[in-house]
């Protein structure tokens, strides 16, 4: 476990080797074209509802009052293997998923059992096998294998570095402005102040150059913002922002975001209603972020991930609880999809975990390996030394998700 | 060495220095924070003609059924009900006398999150702190989980009052359930932590205990008023953590809640949670164990646990161990530098920071460690945020003798040679704001 002193200081080394004259070192250093976008759906999204398997024959009881109705029902799914549908507020999605662009893992979770958000989300984050208050993410950990210069950065899309991104490898973070920028003489007098201070010093030289980088990349229209960025009114600009700077040339390749609400606990609601009004932003802000990425969508995965799925029964408040196992997908260019994957486990009683919670086939962690070797080209080895290094539980990356 | 405790005084356990630097606290730091201990919340004042929740919610609750009077209501009222609290609740921090007392309003409040982010929470989440936090916090952690626990506003964010016993007389009527939200962040985030040794059958059976906690409607006595409903309580008795309830209605959420508060997880949690804020972000354990042994011999007694902990070692080490929070560093700029003119900048500045008085993003409330608040983007806009606040400081004192008061000996020289080399005096007090000593407490 990396304490905060290894974490402050091992940010002060990398600070100055890498970021040294804010320019980028090399052409020679240029990564492939492969650029990779993980998008956080904090609070557990409900698999079930976003991708209903109406063809389990054990569904409908399951469920009771929260299945969504088979295809071709009032209100019901868009039908995608026979077995799992999609929910009608994602239809956005069916395109990619025709176009063979969208791969769907409709029974994923984290390594650790745990149905504490925070504890789950900080294990999708962490890469390890447990929730241990690092101060590392596996992201983060993964940048430092890949060929980078400081203007192609690990990039957070909000106000703060999610967890998954913390570490030594210099990261950049935006978010719309709202402010007129502090001139460049009190800036360099300020990170003169910084010099004996590591993570200020850090900071300040990532975003120095985050802000030049989105000089270039962002015009007027991506500016303007107030409030909280997670929330689901917000994520189709900053979706559409970040396919802006992964689409850049020289831009940067990897990319993070995150959006709020989906803890949905009381009137979720089934083709309408709570859930269906956060589905549909997101299916909007995918749409929105592919357009942007124009041709670079082929050298793309977006990975949608949440920390875990939620309780297959409704609760008495016509919501859900937290459960275990929940959906990911993943879109883009370079994903080998138009399809359903993974396995799936079934919902019939004695198949659910604890008796309650739809029990997961595929770890996270492997899902994200299997994009980190074969899209990235982050060697195996690397992978299970140091991005995802939990001795007590190794990594398999999981193999034909990527288009090769 | 007195300065720099003087230093540690007024910014780690209180909200920074006003304008007139330490002079009041030098000769006795840590009397002066033990005395706020023993006297009245010095923030009140500036609180007053705010409404209960009670009587706001019982004019919701006339009109939640009817939608176009909803929104009316909300927008009418509910909202620049919200607007109004956290503003004099800012204003309050900025001018209070009471820093310590009001730095730990704001650690309860933060342990015990009710947030915005959940639209209907919006109106009455200042009256929450005022009535469940404000009340308790030099008190018993008894009383503040009870008060927390059954404030309307608690029960409505974490859904106790949709959440029925599935075997209770409306249950079996109404085919409802249980909604264990409130249990699990009770044994989760309240009291023994995710590590605290329960299970999930502990969760359901404190759900099943807090069925009928809810908040009166139209048709009981008391309209927007705690309320405990027999009808929507679970029969029965309950096993939670090996022990035996037997049917006892309101009582065995309530005993239970007690029983919680006085587990050594609890604590052990709680005094981890006190360190990290006072200390630094990895607290070492023997200030987590001391601070947890009194906590146990007290029986929960919180003031003596804040007495404890301002008599520790440790916190009075390493002055800049931890790094202002976005509403700190809003807070101690303007104690310092004055407010703005125009109230409204008070707010703007906080929702530049991305940190609006009771919108934490989750029941886990905000972090409480540096990486989490010191990112590139965010680092900018505190930097950005100072040179706007410089700009529009009203004060005319001159920013060298403010550096002096203000930073006092915890200064590094090249703080104050940049200071007092400054273009202008605009520049001088950004960068004095901008200065690691200012923001890190």
């Amino acid at each position: 476990m990396t304490t905060r002193r290894q974490f402050i200081h091992g940010a002060a080394g990398l600070g100055t080797s890498l970021l040294t004259g804010g320019m980028p070192v090399s052409w020679a250093a240029l990564p492939g074209e492969a650029r990779f976008l993980l998008v956080i759906l904090r609070g557990g999204l409900d698999g079930l509802a976003a991708f209903p398997p109406y063809g389990d024959p054990d569904f409908a009881a399951a469920r009771g009052g929260l299945a969504l109705p088979a295809p071709g029902r009032p209100g019901g799914a868009i039908r995608l293997d026979g077995r799992h549908g999609m929910h009608p507020s994602l239809a956005p999605l069916s395109e990619f998923y025709e176009r063979e662009e969208m791969l769907v893992l409709p029974a994923v979770a984290g390594p650790q059992r745990t149905r504490s958000h925070f504890d789950a989300q900080e294990v999708l984050e962490n890469g390890l096998s447990h929730a241990n208050k690092g101060m590392e993410g596996w992201l983060n950990r993964a940048l430092g294998h890949l060929q980078s210069g400081p203007d192609r950065l690990g990039l957070a899309i909000g106000y703060d570095v999610p967890l998954v991104l913390w570490g030594g490898v210099p990261v950049a973070s935006w978010a719309p402005a709202r402010l007129p920028p502090s001139d460049a003489t009190l800036l360099d007098k300020v990170e003169r102040l910084y010099a004996r201070d590591a993570l200020f010093a850090k900071a300040l030289k990532e975003g120095r150059t985050a802000k030049k980088m989105a000089g270039k990349v962002m015009d007027g229209s991506m500016k303007k913002g107030r409030g909280n960025l997670r929330s689901p009114g917000r994520f189709a600009a900053l979706a559409a922002a970040a396919g802006r700077f992964l689409a850049e040339p020289a831009g940067t390749r990897i990319a993070v975001l995150e959006m709020g609400g989906w803890d949905t606990h009381a009137n979720q609601g089934v083709s309408e209603g709570r859930l269906a009004r956060n589905l549909a932003p997101l299916a909007d802000g995918l749409v929105q972020c592919r357009s942007q990425l124009g041709p670079a969508w082929n050298h793309t995965v977006i990975a949608v991930v949440t920390e875990f799925g939620r309780t297959v029964r409704m609760n008495g408040t016509r919501g859900t609880d937290h459960g275990t196992a929940g959906a990911a997908f993943l879109l883009g260019g370079a994903v080998a999809g138009g399809r359903v994957a993974g396995g799936w486990p079934g919902l019939s009683p004695e198949k659910l975990y604890k008796g309650r919670d739809l029990a997961p086939v595929i770890d996270m962690r492997a899902v994200f390996a299997g994009i980190l070797h074969e899209h990235l080209g982050v060697s195996r080895g690397k992978l299970r030394q140091s991005v995802f290094p939990a001795a007590d539980s190794p990594v398999n990356p999981s193999e034909g998700f990527i288009r090769t | 060495m007195t300065s720099v405790d003087a230093f540690i005084a007024a910014n780690r356990f209180g909200l920074g220095p006003r304008l007139g630097g330490l002079s009041g606290i030098a000769h006795d730091p840590r009397g002066w924070l033990l005395r706020q201990l023993g006297t009245a919340d010095g923030t009140a004042p500036h609180l007053a003609g705010l409404p209960s929740a009670k009587s706001v919610l019982a004019e919701f609750i006339k009109v939640r059924r009817d939608p176009v009077a909803r929104m009316k209501f909300n927008k009418e009222k509910g909202n620049p009900l919200y607007i109004r609290e956290a503003m004099q609740r800012t204003a309050g921090a900025i001018e209070t006398d009471t820093p310590f007392r009001e730095r730990l309003v704001r650690f309860w409040s933060n342990h015990f999150t009710v947030s915005i982010m959940k639209g209907p929470v919006r109106k009455f989440a200042g009256a929450y702190e005022r009535e469940a936090i404000r009340p308790h916090v030099t008190g018993r952690f008894e009383d503040l989980l009870l008060a927390v626990v059954r404030h309307p506003a608690m029960l409505m964010y974490l859904d106790n009052v949709v959440s029925i016993g599935p075997n209770s007389k409306l249950g079996r009527r109404r085919n409802r359930g249980l909604n264990e939200n409130l249990s699990r962040e009770i044994l989760e985030l309240y009291t023994l932590g995710v590590d605290g040794g329960y299970k999930q059958a502990d969760i359901i059976a404190l759900a099943r205990m807090l069925t009928g906690w809810t908040v009166a409607g139209r048709r009981q006595s008391d309209p927007g008023a705690f309320v405990f409903l027999a009808p929507r309580h679970e029969p029965g008795p309950k096993t939670f953590l090996d022990r035996r309830f037997s049917e006892d209605g309101e009582n065995e959420a309530e005993e239970a809640l007690r029983m919680l508060a006085r587990h050594p997880a609890t604590a052990r949690f709680i005094a981890t949670k006190l360190a990290r804020h006072f200390i630094t972000d990895d607290p070492p354990d023997t200030a987590v164990r001391a601070l947890e042994r009194r906590y146990l011999d007290t029986g929960g007694d919180l003031r003596e646990v804040f007495r404890a902990l301002v008599m520790l070692e440790e916190p009075w080490r390493d002055p800049l161990a931890k790094v202002k929070t976005g509403e700190e560093l809003v807070i101690s700029a303007m104690r310092l530098v004055g407010p703005p003119k125009k109230k409204k900048q008070i707010l703007s500045a906080l929702r530049l920071l991305g940190q609006m008085p009771f919108g934490a993003p989750s029941p886990a409330g905000w972090p409480d460690v540096a990486a989490a608040w010191i990112g590139p983007e965010s680092l900018i806009r505190r930097i950005e945020l100072m040179e706007l606040l410089a700009k529009r400081s009203a004060s005319s004192a001159d920013p060298r003798g403010l550096a002096d008061q203000a930073l006092a000996a915890v200064a590094r020289q090249s703080t104050i040679a940049a200071i007092g080399r400054a273009e202008s005096r605009r520049e001088a007090l950004a960068l004095l704001l901008a200065s690691p000593e200012f923001q890190r407490r």
